[in-house]
């Protein structure tokens, strides 16, 4: 492009732009581009200096390459050149490009920042305002560094002109905005105060920006402006439409400045002056009631103008809440524009309606409208104003109206937006919940949501219903009988099976009765499912089975044959495979006993309290923290809380975290523990306390093929293993706390050998423990040190002893205040009756800073506490020995050392286990023999025992013959640990 | 731009996160302000873009293309205000040109619409019925009379005249300095 002479204006600039106008297509267009950035460069290269001219054109070309969405890496220098130039146009274009381009590179800033210092200095109005705007354009932290103290001066100066303060005071709102800290506060704010008493209406404008900004972290410096505000807002609201001339917009009297009075007002409370406060009020009925005369104008301009103060003022009557009668007032002017023409209206009427609707004032004057509202709902054609409406709908909403609302927004979610379904139906899910007066219409609700908007159910929403289903017995019938009804559909969504198979697994037997949903029918609809439905929900299914078993022996057979099939057994999933093949082996072995506690309808069946959960909550705890049956988190969330979780939600805010999210994985499928070193014997732990908790066919200490079951999770630390048995018990875990799963497991078998010592302890609580027994009877005392300053309130300890009655144990209620840092003290008496396998359980609850602490721990009472030592000789021994040869009469164990393999510590952990140690009654020396009599009300049970190290293979060798096969085995899983 | 339209077409949910009953909170919690102002055609070119918030180059890009798709799915008399992201946008079709504002939660929709109005009458005031090639050919001056008019996102002064006196001094410095050439002369080929 030839060089342009002077007076020939920016025609290149033209000529560029419509070359680049006329560019047919893209490539056209980069190339046009290119060939002119090669020239513009080759000129701000060349030897030749540039006139300001051509650097003025070359620099608004590279503006306008930049703003059609191209890079430039160039041309920076000679836009800073021209804000030095002395002709306007080039310091202006310098400026534009500057603004534009200019983030914050350091070597230009300090060029940039000379150029604006001299032109703030320059005394020339118009150089004083471009400055300011790149300033303000700017905003960066080196120019508020830079500028900070010098532009209030500018502001308050008493020979700046009216546009000039204009500008200042923007800037330094700008400035003031990216970098608070960097505005010196002092004697300026005060005067800034007084702008707005100015004579020049655009100053008052900016000066209330600065203000309303300053104000909101300086409050008490700012003060005297409510009334200078009132009084100017009060001064233009009475003016005639014509008063203010130029600053009348459409008829209407300065819009601008009276919104953004009405908005520093918001920053304050009602005024405290009555004169100031009397006056406002004035202002603000006036604007009430111009709204209601006939407009003055019919430009689209006039009304939104008027509006737009009225919006504002109805913000402020909001804001204070206080008036009552205005509050009305601006409801009922609202609610006609529910039905105005205009969309933009009823949009603003439906938003500002939503926060009058939680003012104790306005909301009953709101609620008149819901048919309107409702109304709006079905038929707005643009789905913002729709969302509005669902909004105030839901703000709106209280008891009086619940169903009415939850009607309408299921029957506007088979139609909705795809894009609003999941908040609508998280809004259904959450007023379902909190207004429901009978349980089996939320139920209904809830299983509506699925079947209208599955995909939009959240896990939150069904894992809700869940609980709340568990926690009712009044609605499981009918959450049963709902939801079979529901599966019958031939497509139905998934999250509806998964529900399906959790109440139907929990429940089914409260509509087996009926033969069109027995047991097996229930089953096959299931089933049915099955095949289409996602691994999780396989899972889920899968343990539903092992409840259908459990609830209903006659589809043992059926489910069998389902388990055993390829599909599932050899499945290529892990999870799904593994839990085939425990369910089925569980489901073959088990008697009916274990799994009335294993198959997760314990917490129905059995009396409440903590039983398999507990070995479950304690052992996995470490791994597994963020595991959480469904009912594990409701159960805290006491109904009131659980809304209060909830309640969070519809603002879009997620639950509190310190609150157990309802959201906790309800399988536990995701979290899976670290596999560390306390995992194994963790998960071992895990399982023995389930089972150990129920039979003597399955204990801990089970023999052969059982012990390969019983080991899996030994093998696979960090497998799933530990959340699927968190599964089985799972509806029972909900009656537990979580407090406990922050507290490290004790290693088991501590108090087997020994009497005395710290039970329990965690960051709040401390449990020791001193016992003595004799013959069948036993004395403990337990201590509870409360670790924190902080009084414990409704401190209850419970012992119970499930299963049987083979323990007699007796004891006090403590104290229900423990104050900070003090120990209260529990006795327990303990009268053995008959041989047992089960610890009895120790459940502590109570209130922290109110939250409910929770803890469930084994009380250290074993068998071998009620032995007697029994002195004998050798051929005694080995008479006795003999005739105790059945094989059911001894148990034996062959293990590796866990410990150092010390005569002396072995010697004192067999007199601390309680029998007598026979010296010279085995040929080999290393071999250490026992015995004993077991003393219980109902029997006594004489106990030989012999235990044979073999130092070099680090193993040990244990064999217990007693009269009673439980005993022997019993006995030996409990020693075989101590070594 | 005479035929001050109507709102454009469109219809793309406003859809954002939304609360219930929430907007109770002390009135003014955000800074007021403008976030950053957009003009662009029918067929999806930018014409004009402000921002009153430090945003990265790659940022706006993407926030510009992503809301000119938002504005420009919508229907005519749909409603002029949508929620976006965290934010309001106001906007309002003259001719071809979208006007676009973006503002913080609790400004005023229906004074951010006159706003818009009120810089279409000064463009229109300065280049005599303007269209969108008179924006196309002279974006500084485009850009010249925003910054007149708006400042940080802040309205500077709300007066016709007072804008135009700015602009018209500035021109007549210009025309001191120059040869004297009017705006349609100086484009030449529009």
């Amino acid at each position: 492009m030839p060089a342009v002479s002077k007076g020939d204006g920016m025609r290149g600039l033209a000529v560029f732009i419509s070359d680049i106008r006329n560019c047919k297509s893209k490539e056209a267009e980069i190339k046009r581009i290119n060939k002119e950035l090669a020239n513009i460069r080759s000129k701000f290269k060349g030897d030749k200096a540039l006139d300001g001219y051509s650097k003025k054109k070359y620099v608004c070309k590279l503006l306008f390459i930049f703003l059609l969405g191209h890079d430039i890496d160039f041309g920076h220098m000679e836009a800073v050149n021209l804000l030095s130039s002395n002709k306007y146009t080039e310091k202006q274009i310098g400026y534009l490009f500057i603004s534009v381009l200019v983030n914050s590179n350091s070597e230009l800033i300090r060029l940039i920042n000379n150029a604006i210092k001299n032109d703030l200095a320059s005394r020339n109005p118009t150089f004083m305002c471009l400055a300011l705007h790149c300033i303000a354009n700017v905003g960066s932290r080196e120019m508020a560094e830079a500028f900070a103290s010098e532009v209030p001066r500018v502001l308050v100066a008493g020979d700046t002109m009216d546009s000039v303060k204009q500008s200042a005071a923007l800037c330094l709102l700008r400035l003031y905005k990216t970098s608070p800290d960097l505005v010196p506060m002092g004697e300026w704010t005060s005067r800034v105060v007084h702008l707005l008493n100015d004579q020049h209406m655009g100053v008052v404008t900016a000066a209330v920006s600065l203000i309303t900004c300053l104000c909101k972290k300086n409050p008490d410096d700012f003060k005297t402006c409510v009334s200078l505000a009132v009084s100017r807002l009060s001064r233009i609201v009475s003016s005639a439409s014509t008063d203010l001339q130029d600053y009348t917009y459409y008829f209407v009297p300065a819009p601008w400045l009276s919104v953004k009075l009405l908005r520093l007002l918001q920053c304050y409370p009602p005024p405290e002056d009555a004169a100031v406060k009397g006056r406002l009020v004035e202002c603000l009925e006036t604007i009430l009631n111009k709204a209601q005369e006939p407009p003055k104008s019919k430009k689209v301009q006039h009304s939104n103008a008027k509006n737009a103060i009225l919006f504002e003022a109805i913000s402020l009557i909001i804001h204070y809440d206080s008036e009552p009668n205005l509050l009305v007032r601006a409801c009922n002017q609202l609610g006609q524009f529910l039905q105005h023409r205009e969309t933009n209206l009823r949009y603003l009427a439906l938003e500002s309606m939503c926060t009058l609707a939680s003012s104790e004032f306005s909301h009953e004057a709101v609620k008149t409208h819901i048919e309107t509202v409702i109304n709006a709902l079905k038929t707005e054609r643009d789905v913002s104003v729709r969302q509005r409406a669902a909004d105030l709908l839901y703000a709106m909403c209280d008891r009086t109206n619940a169903k009415q609302i939850v009607s309408e927004m299921l029957s506007y979610l088979e139609t909705a937006d795809y894009s609003i379904r999941e908040e609508i139906v998280l809004k259904v899910a959450i007023l379902a919940e909190k207004y429901a007066v009978d349980y089996s219409w939320y139920v209904d609700t809830i299983l509506n949501l699925i079947r209208i908007a599955g995909d939009y159910v959240s896990e939150e929403v069904w894992y809700r219903v869940i609980q709340i289903v568990i926690n009712r017995d009044d609605v499981q019938g009918y959450a049963a009988k709902t939801v079979f009804e529901a599966l019958q559909a031939p497509a139905c969504h998934e999250n509806m099976v998964k529900v399906g198979g959790y109440i139907l697994g929990e429940f089914g037997n409260l509509i087996a009765g009926d033969p069109r949903s027995s047991p097996l029918v229930q089953f096959n609809l299931l089933h049915s499912k099955f095949h289409l439905c996602s691994v999780a929900t396989r899972a889920l299914l899968l343990s539903t089975y092992i409840k259908f078993i459990n609830l209903f022996p006659e589809t043992k057979g059926t489910i069998q044959e389902v388990l055993r099939s390829d599909s599932q057994i050899r499945n290529a999933d892990v999870e799904l495979q593994q839990r085939a093949v425990e369910y089925l082996k569980l489901s073959s072995i088990a008697s009916t006993d274990v799994l009335v506690r294993a198959g997760g309808t314990g917490g129905r069946r059995l009396p409440p309290g903590p039983r398999a959960g507990t070995g479950w909550l304690r052992g996995a705890g470490n791994g597994a923290r963020g595991l959480s049956p469904p009912g594990g988190a409701g159960s805290h969330l006491a109904p009131g809380r659980g809304l209060a979780g909830w309640a969070g939600w519809g603002m879009g805010h997620r639950p509190d975290p310190s609150t157990p999210s309802p959201s906790a994985d309800l399988l536990g499928l995701r979290a899976a523990p670290p596999a560390g070193s306390a995992a194994p014997t963790t998960a071992g732990n895990l399982l023995v306390d389930v089972f150990s908790d129920n039979t003597s066919a399955t204990s801990g200490l089970a023999p052969s093929t059982e012990d390969n079951f019983l080991s899996l999770p030994v093998m696979q630390p960090g497998s799933c293993q530990p959340q699927m048995l968190g599964l089985y018990i799972g509806s029972e875990g909900h009656r537990q706390g979580l407090a406990h799963l922050f507290s490290p497991p004790p290693p088991r078998g501590r108090f087997v050998c020994k009497n005395n010592g710290v039970l329990f302890e965690n960051q709040l609580l401390q449990i020791g423990v001193k016992s003595e027994f004799r013959q069948n009877l036993g004395r403990m005392y337990l201590f509870y040190g409360n670790k924190t300053s902080v009084q414990f309130q409704s401190f209850t300890p419970i012992v119970t002893y499930p299963a049987g009655a083979q323990l007699n144990i007796q004891t006090k209620a403590v104290e229900p205040l423990v104050e900070g840092g003090a120990q209260v003290q529990q006795v327990l008496n303990i009268e053995c009756l008959s041989d047992f396998t089960l610890a009895p359980l120790l459940n502590i609850k109570f209130r922290y800073g109110g939250t409910l602490q929770n803890i469930t721990l084994k009380l250290p009472v074993t068998l071998n506490k009620f032995f007697q030592a029994t002195e004998m000789l050798s051929q005694d021994f080995f008479q006795r020995w003999k005739q105790l040869s059945q094989p059911q009469q001894e148990a034996q164990k062959i293990f590796k050392a866990n410990h150092p393999m010390d005569s002396e510590v072995t010697k004192a952990k067999l007199l601390g286990f309680g029998c007598a140690l026979l010296d010279k009654v085995d040929p080999n020396p290393d071999n250490y023999v026992g015995a004993g009599i077991i003393q219980t009300k109902s029997l006594q049970v004489g106990c030989l025992l012999r235990l044979e190290p073999n130092a070099q293979a680090q193993m040990y060798r244990l064999t217990l013959r007693t009269s009673r096969e439980p005993v022997s085995r019993h006995l030996c899983g409990l020693l075989a640990e101590q070594f | 731009m005479r035929s001050a339209g109507r709102p454009g077409p469109g219809s793309v949910p406003g859809q954002v996160e939304r609360g219930g009953p929430d907007g109770t909170g002390p009135a003014g919690g955000g800074g007021a302000m403008m976030r950053f102002m957009l003009l662009f055609s029918r067929q999806g070119k930018l014409r004009l873009q402000k921002w009153y918030l430090a945003t990265s180059d790659k940022e706006k890009k993407k926030m510009v293309r992503e809301l000119m798709q938002v504005v420009l799915a919508r229907k005519p008399k749909m409603c002029s205000f949508l929620e976006w992201r965290d934010l309001k946008v106001v906007y309002k079709r003259y001719a071809s040109l979208y006007f676009c504002c973006a503002i913080e939660g609790q400004d005023n929709e229906l004074i951010t619409l006159e706003l818009i109005h009120r810089y279409v009458e000064l463009l229109d005031k300065y280049f005599g019925s303007v269209c969108e090639l008179d924006i196309i050919f002279n974006f500084e001056k485009a850009y010249f009379i925003l910054d007149e008019f708006l400042m940080g996102g802040e309205i500077q002064d709300t007066s016709k005249k007072s804008v135009l006196k700015a602009i018209e001094q500035a021109d007549l410095l210009q025309e001191e300095d120059e040869s004297p050439r009017s705006v349609l002369e100086e484009m030449g080929l529009a």
